[in-house]
Protein backbone atom coordinates (compact mmCIF):
# COMPACT_ATOMS: atom_id res chain seq x y z
CA UNK A 1 0.00 0.00 0.00
CA UNK A 2 0.95 3.55 -1.18
CA UNK A 3 1.07 5.98 1.65
CA UNK A 4 2.10 9.62 0.89
CA UNK A 5 0.86 13.56 0.68
CA UNK A 6 -3.07 14.23 0.11
CA UNK A 7 -2.96 18.13 0.57
CA UNK A 8 -0.69 20.14 1.60
CA UNK A 9 -0.89 23.73 3.49
CA UNK A 10 1.54 26.73 4.64
CA UNK A 11 1.10 29.56 6.54
CA UNK A 12 3.44 32.50 7.68
CA UNK A 13 2.73 35.78 9.13
CA UNK A 14 2.98 39.18 7.69
CA UNK A 15 5.02 41.03 9.38
CA UNK A 16 9.20 40.67 9.14
CA UNK A 17 12.20 42.43 10.59
CA UNK A 18 15.22 42.30 8.56
CA UNK A 19 19.18 41.31 9.90
CA UNK A 20 19.97 44.68 9.92
CA UNK A 21 17.43 45.82 12.05
CA UNK A 22 18.82 43.34 14.74
CA UNK A 23 22.51 44.02 14.16
CA UNK A 24 22.01 47.89 14.48
CA UNK A 25 20.47 47.63 17.83
CA UNK A 26 22.75 44.77 19.20
CA UNK A 27 26.45 46.91 17.70
CA UNK A 28 26.75 43.43 15.12
CA UNK A 29 27.82 43.76 11.53
CA UNK A 30 24.81 43.15 9.74
CA UNK A 31 26.66 42.63 6.47
CA UNK A 32 29.11 39.48 8.06
CA UNK A 33 25.77 38.39 9.31
CA UNK A 34 23.88 38.18 6.38
CA UNK A 35 26.97 36.56 4.60
CA UNK A 36 27.59 34.23 7.03
CA UNK A 37 24.12 33.03 8.13
CA UNK A 38 22.25 33.91 4.41
CA UNK A 39 19.42 35.13 6.23
CA UNK A 40 18.01 38.52 5.39
CA UNK A 41 14.98 38.95 7.28
CA UNK A 42 12.80 36.84 9.58
CA UNK A 43 8.87 36.41 9.67
CA UNK A 44 7.65 37.81 13.32
CA UNK A 45 4.17 36.93 14.23
CA UNK A 46 1.21 39.33 14.74
CA UNK A 47 0.50 40.22 18.40
CA UNK A 48 -2.66 37.63 18.26
CA UNK A 49 -1.04 35.19 16.86
CA UNK A 50 0.48 31.81 18.03
CA UNK A 51 1.70 28.38 16.98
CA UNK A 52 -2.27 27.45 17.35
CA UNK A 53 -3.52 30.26 14.80
CA UNK A 54 -0.08 29.12 13.22
CA UNK A 55 -1.30 25.59 12.58
CA UNK A 56 -4.70 26.53 11.91
CA UNK A 57 -4.29 28.58 9.57
CA UNK A 58 -2.51 25.98 7.69
CA UNK A 59 -4.66 22.98 8.14
CA UNK A 60 -7.38 24.96 6.74
CA UNK A 61 -5.28 25.62 3.86
CA UNK A 62 -4.32 22.16 3.60
CA UNK A 63 -8.14 21.23 3.75
CA UNK A 64 -9.23 23.32 1.39
CA UNK A 65 -6.34 22.73 -1.56
CA UNK A 66 -7.80 19.60 -1.86
CA UNK A 67 -11.10 20.15 -1.03
CA UNK A 68 -11.07 17.02 2.01
CA UNK A 69 -13.95 16.29 3.79
CA UNK A 70 -12.35 16.54 7.60
CA UNK A 71 -14.31 14.11 9.08
CA UNK A 72 -12.06 11.61 7.22
CA UNK A 73 -9.39 12.97 9.85
CA UNK A 74 -8.19 10.15 12.39
CA UNK A 75 -5.54 12.13 14.09
CA UNK A 76 -4.47 15.26 14.04
CA UNK A 77 -0.65 15.84 15.69
CA UNK A 78 1.07 19.01 16.30
CA UNK A 79 4.52 19.27 16.17
CA UNK A 80 6.18 22.55 17.80
CA UNK A 81 8.56 23.63 20.58
CA UNK A 82 6.66 26.95 21.08
CA UNK A 83 2.90 25.10 22.43
CA UNK A 84 1.11 27.91 23.40
CA UNK A 85 0.37 25.90 26.79
CA UNK A 86 2.47 23.86 28.62
CA UNK A 87 -0.31 21.32 29.37
CA UNK A 88 -3.32 21.32 26.79
CA UNK A 89 -2.79 20.11 23.76
CA UNK A 90 -2.81 22.32 20.84
CA UNK A 91 -3.53 19.93 18.45
CA UNK A 92 -7.24 19.94 20.01
CA UNK A 93 -7.69 23.56 19.26
CA UNK A 94 -6.71 22.68 15.84
CA UNK A 95 -8.89 19.47 15.26
CA UNK A 96 -12.17 21.55 15.97
CA UNK A 97 -11.06 24.81 14.14
CA UNK A 98 -10.77 22.39 11.13
CA UNK A 99 -14.01 20.44 11.92
CA UNK A 100 -11.94 17.01 12.50
CA UNK A 101 -13.69 16.47 16.12
CA UNK A 102 -14.68 14.03 17.51
CA UNK A 103 -14.13 10.78 16.75
CA UNK A 104 -10.21 10.69 16.09
CA UNK A 105 -7.11 10.70 18.24
CA UNK A 106 -4.73 13.65 18.50
CA UNK A 107 -1.90 14.47 20.41
CA UNK A 108 1.28 17.25 20.18
CA UNK A 109 4.65 16.65 19.33
CA UNK A 110 8.16 18.27 20.28
CA UNK A 111 11.49 17.37 18.82
CA UNK A 112 12.78 20.87 18.53
CA UNK A 113 12.58 21.40 14.61
CA UNK A 114 11.62 18.21 13.23
CA UNK A 115 8.52 17.47 15.59
CA UNK A 116 6.39 18.20 12.51
CA UNK A 117 8.48 15.31 10.14
CA UNK A 118 7.77 13.25 13.09
CA UNK A 119 4.30 13.86 13.27
CA UNK A 120 4.23 12.93 9.61
CA UNK A 121 5.75 9.62 10.01
CA UNK A 122 3.51 8.93 13.01
CA UNK A 123 0.65 9.59 10.36
CA UNK A 124 2.28 7.45 7.78
CA UNK A 125 2.29 4.72 9.85
CA UNK A 126 -1.74 5.07 11.05
CA UNK A 127 -2.62 5.17 7.39
CA UNK A 128 -0.29 2.47 5.98
CA UNK A 129 -1.65 0.14 8.59
CA UNK A 130 -5.10 1.28 7.51
CA UNK A 131 -5.96 1.96 11.46
CA UNK A 132 -7.36 5.51 9.96
CA UNK A 133 -8.29 7.32 6.68
CA UNK A 134 -6.32 10.18 6.55
CA UNK A 135 -4.09 11.99 9.11
CA UNK A 136 -3.25 15.46 10.04
CA UNK A 137 0.37 16.29 10.72
CA UNK A 138 1.59 19.71 11.49
CA UNK A 139 4.86 21.83 12.12
CA UNK A 140 4.43 25.00 13.66
CA UNK A 141 6.41 27.67 15.82
CA UNK A 142 6.70 31.15 16.92
CA UNK A 143 9.98 30.52 17.88
CA UNK A 144 12.14 32.02 20.54
CA UNK A 145 15.48 33.73 20.21
CA UNK A 146 16.32 35.36 23.20
CA UNK A 147 17.65 39.17 22.90
CA UNK A 148 21.01 39.54 21.31
CA UNK A 149 21.66 36.21 20.90
CA UNK A 150 22.21 34.63 17.45
CA UNK A 151 19.22 32.29 17.83
CA UNK A 152 17.54 36.28 17.75
CA UNK A 153 18.96 36.26 13.68
CA UNK A 154 16.98 33.62 12.13
CA UNK A 155 14.14 32.78 14.79
CA UNK A 156 10.85 33.02 12.96
CA UNK A 157 7.19 31.92 12.85
CA UNK A 158 5.53 30.06 10.36
CA UNK A 159 3.78 27.03 10.26
CA UNK A 160 3.07 23.90 7.52
CA UNK A 161 -0.03 21.03 7.16
CA UNK A 162 0.62 17.68 5.15
CA UNK A 163 -2.58 15.38 4.48
CA UNK A 164 -1.41 12.00 4.64
CA UNK A 165 -3.30 9.24 3.16
CA UNK A 166 -3.28 5.99 1.60
CA UNK A 167 -5.54 6.11 -1.78
CA UNK A 168 -3.26 6.13 -4.29
CA UNK A 169 -5.59 8.16 -6.57
CA UNK A 170 -5.73 10.83 -4.06
CA UNK A 171 -1.76 11.47 -3.34
CA UNK A 172 -0.51 14.41 -4.83
CA UNK A 173 2.80 12.95 -3.59
CA UNK A 174 3.99 8.76 -2.58
CA UNK A 175 6.31 8.92 0.07
CA UNK A 176 8.22 5.78 -0.72
CA UNK A 177 10.03 5.28 2.02
CA UNK A 178 11.26 7.61 5.79
CA UNK A 179 14.38 6.85 7.82
CA UNK A 180 15.66 8.26 11.13
CA UNK A 181 19.18 8.57 13.23
CA UNK A 182 18.41 9.51 16.63
CA UNK A 183 20.89 10.13 19.54
CA UNK A 184 20.95 11.92 22.74
CA UNK A 185 22.95 14.69 22.55
CA UNK A 186 22.66 18.58 24.60
CA UNK A 187 22.87 20.57 21.56
CA UNK A 188 20.07 22.94 22.38
CA UNK A 189 17.86 22.65 24.97
CA UNK A 190 14.70 24.65 27.08
CA UNK A 191 13.93 24.10 30.26
CA UNK A 192 10.37 24.37 31.85
CA UNK A 193 9.24 27.95 32.65
CA UNK A 194 12.10 29.26 30.83
CA UNK A 195 11.17 31.77 27.88
CA UNK A 196 14.16 31.52 25.70
CA UNK A 197 16.44 28.29 24.70
CA UNK A 198 19.91 28.18 25.38
CA UNK A 199 22.09 26.47 22.64
CA UNK A 200 25.73 24.34 22.48
CA UNK A 201 27.12 27.43 20.08
CA UNK A 202 29.44 25.67 17.60
CA UNK A 203 28.09 22.34 19.03
CA UNK A 204 25.03 22.26 17.38
CA UNK A 205 26.73 22.01 14.52
CA UNK A 206 29.25 18.97 13.43
CA UNK A 207 27.88 16.02 16.03
CA UNK A 208 24.46 17.64 15.75
CA UNK A 209 23.02 18.80 12.44
CA UNK A 210 25.79 17.23 10.10
CA UNK A 211 26.27 13.88 11.65
CA UNK A 212 22.24 13.61 12.31
CA UNK A 213 21.43 14.64 8.48
CA UNK A 214 24.05 13.23 6.76
CA UNK A 215 23.26 10.03 8.68
CA UNK A 216 19.84 9.93 7.81
CA UNK A 217 20.30 10.97 4.33
CA UNK A 218 22.57 8.05 3.42
CA UNK A 219 20.71 5.78 5.65
CA UNK A 220 17.47 6.29 3.62
CA UNK A 221 19.59 6.38 0.23
CA UNK A 222 21.24 3.12 1.25
CA UNK A 223 18.34 1.59 2.36
CA UNK A 224 16.16 2.47 -1.02
CA UNK A 225 18.96 2.20 -3.06
CA UNK A 226 19.09 5.51 -5.05
CA UNK A 227 21.84 8.63 -5.21
CA UNK A 228 21.52 12.44 -5.22
CA UNK A 229 21.40 12.39 -8.96
CA UNK A 230 18.10 10.53 -8.86
CA UNK A 231 16.40 13.13 -7.41
CA UNK A 232 14.95 16.88 -9.38
CA UNK A 233 14.61 18.00 -5.78
CA UNK A 234 16.44 18.07 -2.61
CA UNK A 235 15.21 19.90 0.92
CA UNK A 236 17.48 20.13 4.09
CA UNK A 237 16.53 21.38 7.39
CA UNK A 238 17.00 25.38 7.21
CA UNK A 239 17.90 27.17 10.26
CA UNK A 240 20.02 29.19 8.62
CA UNK A 241 21.13 29.14 4.60
CA UNK A 242 24.63 28.07 5.47
CA UNK A 243 23.63 24.75 7.19
CA UNK A 244 21.65 22.84 4.36
CA UNK A 245 23.66 24.46 1.83
CA UNK A 246 26.80 22.53 3.05
CA UNK A 247 24.92 19.76 3.70
CA UNK A 248 23.71 19.55 0.28
CA UNK A 249 27.39 19.46 -1.38
CA UNK A 250 28.46 16.83 1.57
CA UNK A 251 25.47 14.71 0.45
CA UNK A 252 26.37 15.21 -2.97
CA UNK A 253 23.33 17.10 -4.21
CA UNK A 254 23.77 20.45 -6.22
CA UNK A 255 22.50 23.92 -5.48
CA UNK A 256 20.30 23.72 -8.49
CA UNK A 257 18.72 20.77 -6.72
CA UNK A 258 17.83 22.30 -3.25
CA UNK A 259 17.12 26.15 -4.68
CA UNK A 260 13.46 25.94 -5.12
CA UNK A 261 13.02 24.56 -1.20
CA UNK A 262 15.64 26.82 0.37
CA UNK A 263 12.87 29.52 1.55
CA UNK A 264 14.73 30.60 4.64
CA UNK A 265 16.90 33.73 3.01
CA UNK A 266 13.24 35.83 3.50
CA UNK A 267 11.92 33.70 6.23
CA UNK A 268 14.51 32.59 8.92
CA UNK A 269 14.09 29.35 10.57
CA UNK A 270 10.64 28.39 11.33
CA UNK A 271 11.85 25.94 13.49
CA UNK A 272 8.97 22.60 13.01
CA UNK A 273 8.12 23.96 10.31
CA UNK A 274 11.27 24.66 8.24
CA UNK A 275 12.13 21.75 6.27
CA UNK A 276 8.19 21.14 5.57
CA UNK A 277 8.08 24.90 4.18
CA UNK A 278 11.18 24.05 2.07
CA UNK A 279 8.59 20.81 0.95
CA UNK A 280 5.83 22.47 0.58
CA UNK A 281 7.64 25.20 -1.96
CA UNK A 282 8.87 22.28 -3.90
CA UNK A 283 5.55 20.94 -4.33
CA UNK A 284 3.99 24.17 -5.06
CA UNK A 285 6.61 24.23 -8.47
CA UNK A 286 7.52 20.65 -8.98
CA UNK A 287 6.06 18.57 -11.98
CA UNK A 288 4.67 14.87 -11.95
CA UNK A 289 7.03 12.50 -11.81
CA UNK A 290 9.42 14.69 -10.00
CA UNK A 291 11.30 13.41 -7.22
CA UNK A 292 12.04 14.96 -3.92
CA UNK A 293 14.75 14.10 -1.38
CA UNK A 294 14.10 15.70 2.14
CA UNK A 295 15.80 15.58 5.51
CA UNK A 296 14.60 17.98 8.85
CA UNK A 297 16.99 18.00 11.63
CA UNK A 298 15.82 18.18 15.29
CA UNK A 299 18.13 19.29 18.45
CA UNK A 300 18.26 16.53 20.83
CA UNK A 301 18.72 15.27 18.29
CA UNK A 302 17.58 13.22 15.03
CA UNK A 303 17.32 13.60 11.56
CA UNK A 304 14.04 12.37 9.44
CA UNK A 305 14.84 11.58 5.80
CA UNK A 306 12.44 10.91 3.12
CA UNK A 307 12.30 9.87 -0.30
CA UNK A 308 8.67 11.53 -2.37
CA UNK A 309 7.89 11.19 -6.08
CA UNK A 310 5.23 13.66 -7.06
CA UNK A 311 2.23 12.72 -8.92
CA UNK A 312 -0.12 14.06 -11.55
CA UNK A 313 -2.36 14.67 -8.98
CA UNK A 314 -0.11 17.62 -8.29
CA UNK A 315 -1.47 19.87 -10.85
CA UNK A 316 -4.95 19.69 -9.47
CA UNK A 317 -4.55 20.76 -6.34
CA UNK A 318 -1.81 23.50 -7.03
CA UNK A 319 -3.78 25.92 -7.14
CA UNK A 320 -6.39 25.18 -4.09
CA UNK A 321 -4.49 28.10 -1.55
CA UNK A 322 -1.39 29.86 -1.56
CA UNK A 323 1.49 28.71 -2.68
CA UNK A 324 4.45 29.77 -0.28
CA UNK A 325 5.68 32.29 -2.22
CA UNK A 326 2.39 34.02 -2.05
CA UNK A 327 2.74 33.93 1.21
CA UNK A 328 6.27 35.41 1.17
CA UNK A 329 4.87 38.26 -1.12
CA UNK A 330 3.95 41.90 0.45
CA UNK A 331 5.43 41.63 3.94
CA UNK A 332 4.86 44.69 6.66
CA UNK A 333 8.42 45.30 7.85
CA UNK A 334 8.64 46.46 11.86
CA UNK A 335 11.26 47.82 13.45
CA UNK A 336 13.35 45.83 16.62
CA UNK A 337 11.28 47.49 18.94
CA UNK A 338 7.54 46.59 17.63
CA UNK A 339 9.58 43.30 16.71
CA UNK A 340 10.16 43.30 20.67
CA UNK A 341 6.69 44.50 21.56
CA UNK A 342 5.03 41.52 19.40
CA UNK A 343 7.67 39.06 20.83
CA UNK A 344 6.59 39.85 24.36
CA UNK A 345 9.94 40.69 25.02
CA UNK A 346 9.13 43.74 26.29
CA UNK A 347 8.50 43.44 30.07
CA UNK A 348 5.63 45.68 31.54
CA UNK A 349 5.63 47.29 35.24
CA UNK B 1 -15.51 35.40 30.52
CA UNK B 2 -15.19 32.28 32.15
CA UNK B 3 -13.53 29.16 30.90
CA UNK B 4 -17.24 27.84 31.02
CA UNK B 5 -18.69 30.38 29.32
CA UNK B 6 -16.21 30.64 26.36
CA UNK B 7 -16.59 26.87 26.33
CA UNK B 8 -20.14 26.62 25.50
CA UNK B 9 -19.87 28.60 22.49
CA UNK B 10 -16.50 27.80 21.49
CA UNK B 11 -17.15 26.05 18.35
CA UNK B 12 -19.20 28.94 16.81
CA UNK B 13 -16.82 31.60 17.55
CA UNK B 14 -13.99 28.97 16.17
CA UNK B 15 -15.90 28.17 12.96
CA UNK B 16 -18.38 30.55 12.41
CA UNK B 17 -21.51 28.12 13.17
CA UNK B 18 -24.87 29.68 13.66
CA UNK B 19 -28.51 28.74 12.39
CA UNK B 20 -30.23 28.68 9.65
CA UNK B 21 -34.45 28.25 9.44
CA UNK B 22 -35.34 26.59 6.49
CA UNK B 23 -38.97 27.51 6.98
CA UNK B 24 -37.97 31.38 6.11
CA UNK B 25 -34.57 31.25 4.94
CA UNK B 26 -33.55 33.13 7.10
CA UNK B 27 -29.87 32.79 9.04
CA UNK B 28 -28.93 33.82 12.42
CA UNK B 29 -25.19 34.46 13.94
CA UNK B 30 -25.12 34.00 16.97
CA UNK B 31 -26.91 30.81 16.32
CA UNK B 32 -30.42 30.95 17.98
CA UNK B 33 -32.97 28.39 19.28
CA UNK B 34 -35.84 29.73 17.86
CA UNK B 35 -36.56 31.23 14.80
CA UNK B 36 -37.97 35.04 15.45
CA UNK B 37 -39.97 35.54 12.45
CA UNK B 38 -41.73 31.94 12.36
CA UNK B 39 -41.45 31.44 15.77
CA UNK B 40 -43.08 27.89 16.83
CA UNK B 41 -43.54 26.82 12.65
CA UNK B 42 -39.68 28.09 12.37
CA UNK B 43 -37.23 25.17 11.52
CA UNK B 44 -33.90 25.85 12.56
CA UNK B 45 -30.89 23.71 11.82
CA UNK B 46 -27.27 24.28 12.62
CA UNK B 47 -25.29 26.58 9.49
CA UNK B 48 -21.59 27.04 9.25
CA UNK B 49 -21.12 29.98 7.63
CA UNK B 50 -18.75 30.71 4.54
CA UNK B 51 -17.31 33.52 6.46
CA UNK B 52 -16.57 36.11 3.48
CA UNK B 53 -18.42 39.46 3.96
CA UNK B 54 -17.89 43.13 3.87
CA UNK B 55 -17.83 46.27 6.27
CA UNK B 56 -20.69 47.81 6.83
CA UNK B 57 -18.75 50.45 9.44
CA UNK B 58 -15.83 50.57 11.08
CA UNK B 59 -14.24 52.67 14.02
CA UNK B 60 -10.78 52.39 15.24
CA UNK B 61 -9.76 51.86 18.61
CA UNK B 62 -7.16 54.31 20.08
CA UNK B 63 -8.46 53.61 24.06
CA UNK B 64 -9.09 50.53 24.31
CA UNK B 65 -10.69 48.00 27.67
CA UNK B 66 -8.32 46.47 29.49
CA UNK B 67 -6.54 43.42 28.09
CA UNK B 68 -6.19 45.08 24.60
CA UNK B 69 -4.45 48.42 25.58
CA UNK B 70 -1.17 47.52 23.53
CA UNK B 71 -3.28 46.88 20.44
CA UNK B 72 -3.93 50.28 19.40
CA UNK B 73 -4.68 51.69 16.96
CA UNK B 74 -7.04 48.63 15.68
CA UNK B 75 -10.35 48.47 13.61
CA UNK B 76 -13.53 46.89 15.36
CA UNK B 77 -15.85 46.69 12.31
CA UNK B 78 -19.61 45.53 11.80
CA UNK B 79 -19.12 42.91 9.49
CA UNK B 80 -22.42 42.01 7.19
CA UNK B 81 -21.55 38.10 6.25
CA UNK B 82 -22.63 37.23 2.32
CA UNK B 83 -25.36 35.51 3.74
CA UNK B 84 -27.20 37.97 5.80
CA UNK B 85 -26.19 38.26 9.49
CA UNK B 86 -24.22 41.29 11.16
CA UNK B 87 -21.48 40.78 13.51
CA UNK B 88 -19.33 43.02 15.52
CA UNK B 89 -14.90 41.88 14.77
CA UNK B 90 -11.82 42.93 14.80
CA UNK B 91 -10.23 44.01 11.74
CA UNK B 92 -6.77 42.69 10.86
CA UNK B 93 -5.54 45.27 9.31
CA UNK B 94 -3.67 48.69 9.10
CA UNK B 95 -6.20 51.69 10.51
CA UNK B 96 -5.66 53.06 6.70
CA UNK B 97 -6.71 49.97 4.92
CA UNK B 98 -9.75 50.58 6.36
CA UNK B 99 -12.73 50.90 4.05
CA UNK B 100 -16.45 50.82 4.46
CA UNK B 101 -17.61 48.13 1.97
CA UNK B 102 -14.43 46.71 1.85
CA UNK B 103 -14.68 42.58 1.53
CA UNK B 104 -13.07 40.69 4.45
CA UNK B 105 -12.82 37.01 5.23
CA UNK B 106 -12.05 34.87 8.06
CA UNK B 107 -8.74 34.13 10.09
CA UNK B 108 -8.13 32.13 13.48
CA UNK B 109 -6.83 34.53 15.68
CA UNK B 110 -6.53 34.65 19.82
CA UNK B 111 -9.46 36.69 21.12
CA UNK B 112 -7.49 37.49 24.40
CA UNK B 113 -6.29 35.77 27.37
CA UNK B 114 -7.62 35.24 30.80
CA UNK B 115 -4.10 36.46 32.45
CA UNK B 116 -0.99 34.75 32.05
CA UNK B 117 -1.53 31.93 33.92
CA UNK B 118 -5.22 31.67 32.48
CA UNK B 119 -6.78 29.89 29.17
CA UNK B 120 -6.25 31.88 26.05
CA UNK B 121 -9.56 32.49 23.87
CA UNK B 122 -9.34 31.48 20.13
CA UNK B 123 -11.91 32.36 17.85
CA UNK B 124 -11.83 34.30 14.58
CA UNK B 125 -11.40 37.80 13.46
CA UNK B 126 -11.12 39.01 9.84
CA UNK B 127 -9.11 40.54 7.41
CA UNK B 128 -8.93 42.19 3.71
CA UNK B 129 -9.95 39.64 1.47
Amino acid sequence: MSVGIVSYGAYIPRYRIKVEDIARVWGDDADILMAGLMVNEKSVPDLDEDTATIAVEAARSAIIRSDIDAQRIGAVYTGSESHPYAVKPTSTIVAEAVGATPVMTAADFEFACKAGTAAIQACMGLVGSGMIDLGLAIGADVSQGAPGDALEYTAAAGGVAYVIGNKESELAAIIEDTYSFTTDIPDFWRREGMPYPEHGGRFTGEPGYFKHVTSAANGLMEKIDTKPSDYDYAVFHQPNGKFPTRVAKMLGFSKEQIKTGLVVPRLGNTYSGSCMMGIAATLDMAQPGDRIFATAFGSGAGGDAFSITVTDRIEEIRNGAPGVEDLLKDPIYMDYAMYAKHKGKIKLG
Amino acid sequence: MSVSRFWRKQVNRYNLIGTHCSECDEYYYPPRNMCPTCRRDGKLESYKFKGDGEVVTYTIIYTAAEGFEHQTPYALAIVKLDEGPRLTSQIVAEPEEMKIGMRVKPVFRKLGEGSARGMIYYGTKFIPA
